[in-house]
């Protein structure tokens, strides 16, 4: 079995769909010829060509609108976005058109595309590259988030979006594009979407996370092991639908939730875990839930590491939720 | 490629004759008829609206069924056709029954989308009508993927894309236009200026006039009319299937129009005089293709009955929307998304 990067096993994972449907298209700014602002493209346009591999100009709004028209009858584009950040002119058309074609056509039509855009933190790209804004679309009824953590998953994952009836948003967290490696196996497996993985098993506190800040809860947990404390870190894996079963019975066993993430704390991601977390399991609560998140702020460039909820801020919330 | 517009006068004293071929007496009564189905039915909206069985918002396509009628008569039926939240005419002018319409816009299970979209969103996926859109300008880079997709698997087959001229300033248009002028995208752009984004003028919302002046930066063709005859539609949208069909390349034709109503019930259109309107009146383009029928001896009773049928074929339509049921509540999941969903 290879060992892969993210960005090799998210290529993988296109280039297999390509060769096997010819439905599947790739589109976006610079993902033909130059492979892409993270070369996660990388060979896609020498083999499949430029009707298939496409490049566009700067029109975040027109790639994703014409995605969107494309599949409503029956083609599986796979737009990038070139950075999460960049996904905002897009919003009208993800949010009004693409998440409402199925309801608004009274099941009529759907459109079926997965949007990839990088995603996160740690490369020092400041405001405008390092933006988390899954809990927008998660917020938005119609569509699918997922955020892979390890190559394995980043394949799996993305070939069981690209056959999900349901428009799938694929974050790629940047900043373990290369450094997050691992075994990927040859040929077609897929993730099912909405499970958690447990990556670690504890019986003190459950650490819920994903992406790139999953090795930030692991690195904790391995401290707070020293002191006494087995985390039980939960990697989503799918953000929506989320795996609310592995959550709970998690918090069963825990009665402490830590939840983390990169993006800013209030109305993140983390806020409707918590609420779900205390409407399905409030009487097996020991501690309250506790976020560790991105600050309320702009993503700051000089400040970067104190930004992001990095394991030295992760551990002693683990610590205190373990103690309270 | 042909980058002058044709002459395009900006007043006109006296309305040109309507100059159809001899022998298309029975095509044009057949326009005729729809074009009258469809200002029926939305008379009758407008009563069902008054009466509070049409909720929300509602947007009368009346004094401008000759786009929709003779835009659509340049098509085959497996074309594909977009458009705005005025989409009533379009609709009924692509094949959709006035039963199955109005049972929408009355919010009931046996609309086209099973009462979930209401006035502005019909979809009729065995008409290849993909729906009318509420955003302004949202669905035009949707068109252009539709578009493509035809073009990729070289199904030969052609997309209508209508806005108002209020979508033309809007980014939507721009990237649209951009895209399928750059993969030579088999589609016809229509602008139905009618003259009011709303409520404000073109002269008050656009620095220049003429909509059709925006395929130059694109490099793509264009066409201007004044929708006075509904064969002239027909012909002169024809001739851009025609290049879209057989050359895979784009047009933008701007069609000059007019709107009796107000953009909505609740507009009653304050900022325009009633001099101005009923100038518009007089220029009906359903009252002159009767009167032509008329003239070139169609003939008078045979006109009545066709009235007649359609009187029938509303008032059936009035009868079944309000008779059937409205759409159960486990439809909203299902078609949210498609399986069970957590949480």
């Amino acid at each position: 079995m290879p060992e892969m990067n993210m960005v090799g096993a998210i290529n993988d994972a296109l280039r297999h769909e390509m060769r096997k449907d010819p439905r599947v298209l790739v589109m976006g700014e610079d993902v033909g010829k130059v492979g892409g602002v993270f070369r996660v493209t990388q060979g896609l346009f020498e083999e499949f060509g430029e009707d298939r591999v496409i490049d566009t100009p700067l029109s975040e709004g027109g790639i994703i609108g014409t995605a969107i028209g494309m599949a409503l009858y029956g083609l599986v584009p796979v737009p990038e976005i070139q950075f999460a950040d960049f996904i905002y002119p897009a919003f009208d058309q993800i949010v009004s058109e693409l998440a409402k074609m199925r309801y608004r056509s009274g099941g009529e039509y759907a459109s079926k595309i997965v949007i990839r855009s990088p995603v996160g933190g740690g490369i020092r790209g400041g405001h405008y590259h390092s933006q988390s804004p899954e809990a927008l679309f998660i917020h938005t009824a119609g569509l699918k988030v997922v955020c892979p953590s390890n190559p394995y998953d980043a394949k799996g994952l993305l070939l069981a979006s690209i056959r999900d009836p349901d428009p799938v948003l694929f974050f790629e967290p940047k900043r373990v594009y290369r450094a997050a490696k691992g075994d990927v196996p040859e040929g077609d497996y897929t993730v099912e979407l909405g499970k958690a993985a447990v990556t670690r098993p504890g019986k003190h506190v459950t650490v819920i996370a994903w992406g790139a800040m999953l090795y930030e809860a692991l690195a904790a947990a391995d401290e707070a092991a020293k002191q006494g404390v087995e985390c039980e870190v939960l990697d989503l894996r799918t953000l929506w639908p989320v795996d609310i079963d592995a959550i709970v019975a998690s918090v069963k066993k825990t009665g402490r939730v830590v939840v983390v993430h990169e993006a800013p704390k209030t109305c993140g991601f983390g806020a409707e875990l918590v609420a779900l977390i205390n409407e399905k399991a409030f009487v097996h609560l020991e501690a309250p839930p506790i976020r560790v998140a991105g600050f309320d702020t702009p993503f700051p460039y000089s400040l970067e590491m104190e930004y992001l909820p990095l394991a030295h801020r992760i551990l002693p919330a683990v610590l205190d939720t373990a103690r309270f | 490629m042909d980058q002058e517009p044709r002459a395009v006068p900006e007043a006109r004293e006296s309305l040109p004759p309507l100059t159809q071929p001899s022998g298309q007496l029975d095509k044009l009564a057949g326009l005729y008829r729809q074009m009258f189905l469809i200002r029926r039915v939305e008379e009758e909206c407008a009563r069902a609206y008054a009466e509070g069985k049409i909720g929300g918002f509602l947007h009368l396509y009346i004094g401008q069924e000759a786009v929709a009628v003779g835009a659509l008569a340049a098509l085959r039926h497996d074309d594909y056709v977009m458009t705005t939240y005025r989409d009533h005419g379009m609709a009924l002018a692509k094949g959709m029954s006035a039963r199955t319409l109005m049972a929408e816009l009355w919010g009931k299970q046996t609309g086209c989308s099973q009462g979930l979209g209401g006035s502005m969103h019909l979809f009729d996926a065995k008409n290849s009508m993909l729906g009318g859109y509420g955003i302004v300008g949202g669905h035009i880079p949707l068109a252009a993927g539709v578009a493509f997709a035809s073009k990729y698997r070289a199904d030969g087959k052609v997309t209508l894309c209508f806005f108002g001229e209020g979508a033309v300033s809007i980014g939507g248009f721009h990237e649209g236009l951009s895209l399928a002028a750059l993969w030579k995208l088999p589609i016809v752009f229509i602008c139905e200026n009618n003259e009011y984004s709303m409520g404000t003028p073109l002269s008050r919302s656009m620095s220049v006039e003429d909509v059709s002046m925006k395929a130059l930066g694109y490099g793509i063709d264009r066409d201007r009319f004044f929708v006075d005859d509904v064969l002239e539609v027909e012909k002169r949208i024809g001739e851009a299937v025609q290049r879209a069909r057989e050359l895979s390349l784009p047009t933008l034709v701007e069609v000059r129009t007019y709107r009796f109503r107000g953009h909505s019930m609740s507009d009653p259109a304050k900022y325009r005089t009633k001099d101005e309107l009923e100038l518009q009146k007089k220029k009906d383009p359903l009252a002159r293709a009767r009167q032509k029928l008329v003239a070139d001896g169609y003939g008078d009773a045979r006109l009545e009955q066709m009235e007649k049928e359609i009187e029938a074929e509303v008032a059936d339509a009035v009868k079944f929307a309000d008779e059937s049921p409205e759409p159960d509540a486990s439809i909203l999941e299902a078609t949210t998304y498609v399986g069970p969903f957590a949480s």
